[in-house]
């Protein structure tokens, strides 16, 4: 019996539980719901990037027949932000607004037409502010500054780590390799508009119903801009239409409702736009880097320091974390025996961002990829070799303290390399035709939530009854990823029944307990622990029961096929249902709870707990592209990608994921770009999202992708729910720098950014016939005034995970000893 | 979601009752026919006519009938003319235009009146009410700048029909019926070289249909430049159309560019170049090169206005290439971004699934 067979229902490719519904339509998504009495609601968003509000007249709107209501700035004193530092939002605007879509007002009204008749009659009269649209310059203290907190001038937050010393492994390095790259922003393009509906009842308790990826971060945030106990607020999460981020923040429409429904007293209801969608946005951070790294004479890296700076846009958002993780993962590949991270986020007058799948990693993952490849060329090495010569060891603390558990990168590059045929191919197909490998790491699971406690970060509770049916309660939400199936695998495995006999009941803070949301590929992992352990829990109930009636020992009983034996004398087995009855007899009414809390993280300095994780995914990819050198057209003829998986739960689904990360991969590689058009200053102020809709962002659709090649490697990681890791979020990582990469091998040129498109090949071309280097990319990155860095020895060089400096202490002591010197 | 406006709606079962209505109701009034392209415009309050007359109701806007060579009811659908055999063989510009506007399900609403008459394109313009508030309006509508080009006192909207370019290369004529009274002209003098005022169709006219001349002994073709193979307007095209004599001199030829302006660009000195002449390589380079000299586009589509210069040569060539007889069958599937097969490399998909070595 091999060891899969050990399974009956891990491991085997299922229809989800919930497929039916989703593929025929049944599935209830937030815009579906409707309540009597319900009234609809719109809002009014600013229309201009930067501006103080000098006035706003409600009273034509108010006086429209249909309108119930009218709320602004003052309704909402209490401000609020995903992020306990970034403390930034308010429902409505107050004083000031930040970008052309922030919104103003609300109105409530009986249909959604006379809303927005409504919204239209509001007059606002604004007092221009300077608009801040350029990252670099948002940087110098004199553009006008979006917010009073943060650093100076527009910067947000500036971070500077050392594990080790870096300038001397570079000095003593056979090679330095420096290159700037730039990675464009883009946003997540969910099918599914967010929408959100509210209603209170006559005891003053109100349930928001509405499209988040967090219901409890959601709760939290409600309880705090309303001012209302948590007690009266009830979240549910209806599944999502796609997340992919885009729906972890707290969103100013989710507050608006719910203050809305508790004074009209009636049902309030909104749906966004898909231009509002992308004025909500939060997604990827567009971001320059520089990066500088040593390279020993056979192709080891000795060291390496990244900069990066990021453009926010114009609230907080996860932005601190997301500026972290431009940083954090950079080690968990390849060996690094040091490391310097720099990176500084800026406000600009556009819509803020935040996670997207991946959250602050594609892009210097991006950017690395393609350094690599550089580095294998000037060595004159492949660059698959190169990379298995440096890919990190399992059971390691890397540099900056993330413990690393299982790996089996090497094993995704030898799958991809086997079955691309790539010794055939790199470096040897005609011109016009090329490949490109590259690999990334992710998270299963953040070590941290976003506020500091000592809970669990999910939590799951099973209910039997003498029915013999089951049903698991979580705080988790599906977002189209299958994390209800997730649940449902997992305890059918426990107790031996089939996943269609198991309810799900998800993502309801009145109903289920906690779990922090569908974010950072934390899902299966944490909420598959709690499920193995209040599972395991009840079949320990079960096996008691049945024991005693079989008057057999309960540790030798199997629970396989619904059914509840001793291997020994299958034929007196009882049914699982019959142990159910058993069970309730002997104990009264059945529950049990599980929870799950990651390890301890190792690292001790302050900002190390962005980074930890239970475990790493990890991915290789081989791109195969057609470039045409007369009209720079990219054309990727297949994909082949190799993700660690762990262990596939539901191969189909882990499939799914795989595919699904190489599409949107594949979108940031050669289209997607979230940019704005200012207009000529001196004609107008105007900063304005290029292209706010489904048909002008372009991205692709089903018919322009590849065929996708997937190799799941399966390697159970002891920290994951029968060995299972990630999946929704890693295999995205190679896809961009493998294209890049693939078009270097195809015409030469390289393109140290994205979007990859024809006219920069064109460019590259042009370059290249009159004797340039044929590369398009950022020239270089700008200076910054960063702070002394932390400095933490890495664990081989006698470190233990604390910095042996406290840079802000001192920092603080300088600007104490700068205040006192001012004033006298 | 985007709301449509308040609007009266007339559903006439004859040409004419749409005439007298729209003569009634004036140039508030506007025609609809698939709605592809008015009703999302309408949503984001481009135009807000009071009055919606469908012409959906009216057979004989349906037909496909006899003509010189055949006459095309404006209300034929798009996917109709894919279906079409005659238009597949003898004139297939417009069979190679209409299958590669949008997608299947848009062409199955959308027709050729509307595809004709499609309102010309701008990143500056085609946005919501709010979006082009922030930017003070353009001079395509409510506003007095055009942001594409803020030094000119036109609108530089790009025209952005498919059928267009493929049907004035082919010689088509329109047929335009009012209440008082009918004329027919080239297609060509259909279109105005001005992105707000585009047409020169009167308020009170219906484009009821498009006359195709007999193209026996004619070859056609029509190359379209988009980012997204799937669904995309046309950011440049190129449709010519030739006849040749037995020996293959060129004795009769039209080139015309679409997308690249505010109205498609009959290129009739790339034609003089071509007639009396064998399509050598080198005349194709100089008609290219030629045709290219008057692809002058603005920042105002998808792709930057560099690409789309630089793409009139290639695909001017390609199209002229095609006609000459040339097999560009690779060029064609490179343009629409779509992979080669690789049957010669076999994949399993079985093998995915393949076990472990453990």
């Amino acid at each position: 019996m091999s060891k899969r067979d050990k399974f009956r229902v891990v491991g085997k490719p299922r229809a989800r539980i919930d497929g039916l519904s989703k593929t025929t339509g049944q599935t209830r998504f937030a815009d579906d719901i409707t309540l009597p009495r319900m009234l609809h609601c719109k809002l009014l968003r600013s229309h201009v990037p930067h501006a103080e509000i000098l006035d706003l007249d409600v009273s034509r709107a108010e006086a429209m027949a249909g309108v119930h209501l009218i709320l602004t700035g003052e309704d909402f004193p209490v401000t609020y932000g995903i992020l306990p530092v970034s403390q930034d939002e308010r429902a409505l605007c107050k004083n000031k607004v930040r970008f052309v879509g922030d919104p103003v007002a609300a109105v409530i009204a009986v249909d959604e037409d006379t809303a927005e008749r409504a919204a239209r009659s509001i007059d606002v009269r604004y007092r221009p502010l300077t608009t801040v649209s350029d990252p670099v310059k948002a940087l110098s203290q004199d553009a006008a500054r979006l917010h009073d907190y943060g650093e100076e001038g527009n910067i947000h937050r500036r971070l500077a780590y050392s594990f080790g010393d870096v300038d001397e492994s570079l000095a003593d390095s056979a090679h330095v390799f420096e290159d700037v790259f730039f990675y464009q922003g883009n946003t997540h393009l969910a099918l599914e508009q967010h929408a959100a509906v509210a209603a209170a009842d006559p005891e003053g308790r109100v349930t928001l119903w509405s499209s988040t990826q967090c219901p409890h971060y959601v709760h939290r945030a409600l309880s705090k801009a309303l001012e209302l106990p948590t007690t009266q607020i009830r979240v549910i999460a209806c599944p999502n239409g796609g997340g992919f981020g885009g729906k972890t923040d707290v969103f100013n429409h989710e507050i608006v409702v719910t203050k809305a429904a508790l004074r009209c007293g009636r049902p309030v209801k909104i749906c966004l736009t898909r231009e509002e969608v992308f004025y909500c946005h939060r997604g990827r951070h567009p971001v320059l880097m520089k990066i500088r790294t040593g390279v020993s004479a056979d192709g080891k890296l000795t060291g390496m320091h990244l900069q990066t700076l990021l453009d926010g846009g114009a609230y907080g958002s996860y932005g601190v974390a997301s500026t972290f993780y431009t940083g954090a993962l950079q080690p968990v590949t390849y060996h690094l025996p040091r490391y310097r991270f720099d990176a500084c986020r800026v406000f600009t007058n556009k819509p803020p961002c935040g996670p997207k799948r991946g959250h602050g990693t594609p892009q210097p993952r991006f950017g690395q990829e393609i350094q690599l490849d550089k580095i294998a060329e000037k060595l004159n090495k492949d660059p698959a070799e190169l990379r298995l010569d440096i890919v990190e060891q399992p059971d390691t603390l890397t540099a900056n303290y993330l413990k690393i558990g299982t790996i089996g990168l090497a094993e995704c590059i030898k799958r991809v390399v086997a079955r691309s045929k790539w010794q055939d191919k790199h470096r040897k197909l005609p011109f016009g035709r090329g490949v490109g490998i590259a690999c990334g790491a992710y998270l299963s699971g953040a070590g941290h939530a976003i506020y500091w406690n000592k809970m669990p970060h999910s939590g799951v509770q099973l209910k039997l009854d003498r029915s013999g049916s089951v049903t698991v309660f979580c705080g988790s939400t599906d977002i189209g990823q299958g994390s209800n199936d997730v649940l449902a695998v997992i305890v059918a495995e426990v107790l031996g029944i089939c996943p269609d006999n198991v309810r799900t009941v998800t993502g309801d803070t009145a109903l289920t307990p906690v779990d922090l949301g569908s974010y950072s590929s934390r899902v299966t992992l944490m909420t598959g622990n709690a499920a193995i352990q209040a599972a395991e829990r009840a079949r320990d109930l079960l096996a008691k029961a049945v024991a005693e009636q079989l008057e057999v020992p309960g540790e030798t009983l199997l629970f396989a096929d619904g059914c509840v034996f001793d291997p020994a004398d299958p034929d007196s087995g009882v049914s699982f249902e019959q142990a159910v009855v058993a069970a309730e007899s002997r104990f009264g009414t059945l529950g049990t709870v599980g929870s799950y809390a990651p390890p301890r993280p190792e690292a001790r300095f302050k900002g190390g707990g962005v980074g930890p994780s239970p475990a790493y995914s990890y991915s290789a990819a081989v791109v195969d592209v057609e470039v045409d050198p007369e009209t720079g057209m990219i054309i990727v003829n297949r994909v082949y990608i190799a993700h660690d998986i762990g262990r596939a739960l539901n191969p189909v689904s882990v499939e799914g994921q795989v595919v699904g990360g190489v599409y949107m991969g594949l979108g940031e590689a050669l289209m997607e770009e979230q940019v704005f058009r200012r207009m000529p200053p001196k004609l107008s102020d105007a900063l304005v999202h290029r292209c706010p809709s489904m048909l002008d962002y372009k991205s692709l659709s089903s018919l322009d992708m590849p065929e996708v090649i997937v190799e799941l490697v399966e390697n159970p990681d002891p920290n994951g729910p029968f060995g299972a890791k990630e999946v929704g979020q890693g295999p995205l990582l190679p896809i961009m720098p493998a294209v890049a990469n693939a078009v270097y091998d195809a015409v030469g040129v390289r393109i140290d950014e994205v979007p990859i498109t024809p006219e920069k090949i064109l460019k590259g071309l042009d370059q290249k016939a009159r004797g340039g280097e044929g590369r398009v990319g950022p020239a270089d990155f700008p200076d910054i005034q960063w702070p002394e860095p932390y400095f933490v020895p890495p664990p081989w060089e006698g470190g233990d995970g604390q910095s042996t400096n406290d840079p802000e202490q001192k920092r603080a002591a300088t600007m104490h000893k700068m205040d006192r010197t001012t004033a006298s | 979601m985007m709301r449509l406006p308040d609007f009266r709606y007339y559903a006439p079962q004859t040409l004419q009752e749409a005439a007298n209505i729209l003569a009634d109701q004036g140039p508030t009034a506007s025609l609809i026919a698939g709605g592809t392209d008015l009703l999302p415009k309408m949503k984001r309050r481009q135009q807000e006519p009071e009055t919606l007359i469908a012409l959906n109701n009216i057979r004989q806007l349906k037909e496909i009938g006899n003509g010189p060579g055949l006459r095309l009811g404006a209300g034929v659908t798009l996917s109709d003319i894919v279906a079409d055999q005659r238009l597949e063989e003898d004139h297939r510009a417009l069979w190679q235009a209409a299958s590669q506007v949008a997608t299947p399900q848009l062409r199955n609403t959308a027709t050729l009146g509307g595809n004709l008459c499609v309102d010309t394109r701008c990143t500056y313009h085609d946005q919501s009410f709010e979006w082009r508030k922030a930017i003070d309006f353009c001079i395509k509508q409510d506003g007095e700048t055009c942001w594409a080009a803020p030094t000119s006192d036109r609108c530089w909207a790009v025209s952005s029909t498919d059928s267009a370019p493929a049907l004035i290369a082919l010689g088509a004529e329109v047929r335009l019926v009012a209440a008082s009274g009918e004329r027919t002209v080239p297609l060509e003098a259909l279109y105005r070289d001005d992105g707000a005022l585009y047409l020169t169709r009167q308020p009170e006219e219906i484009l009821a249909e498009v006359i195709l001349p007999s193209n026996a002994k004619w070859r056609s073709t029509y190359w379209k430049l988009r980012r997204r193979g799937a669904c995309d307007f046309p950011i440049l095209s190129v449709a010519a159309a030739l006849r040749s004599d037995a020996g293959g001199t060129v004795r009769e030829a039209r080139l015309v560019l679409g997308a690249i302006s505010s109205s498609p660009v009959l290129c009739n000195d790339v034609a003089a170049l071509l007639i009396g002449n064998r399509l050598s390589d080198d005349l194709i380079e100089e008609a290219a090169r030629l045709a290219g000299a008057s692809a002058r586009p603005k920042e105002n589509t998808d792709a930057p206005a560099y690409w789309r210069r630089r793409m009139a040569v290639p695909m001017v060539t390609w199209a002229l290439k095609e006609l000459r007889g040339d097999d560009m069958c690779d060029e064609r599937r490179r343009l629409a971004g779509q992979a080669a097969s690789m049957s010669h490399e076999p994949q399993s998909s079985q093998t995915t699934n393949e076990e472990n070595p453990k």
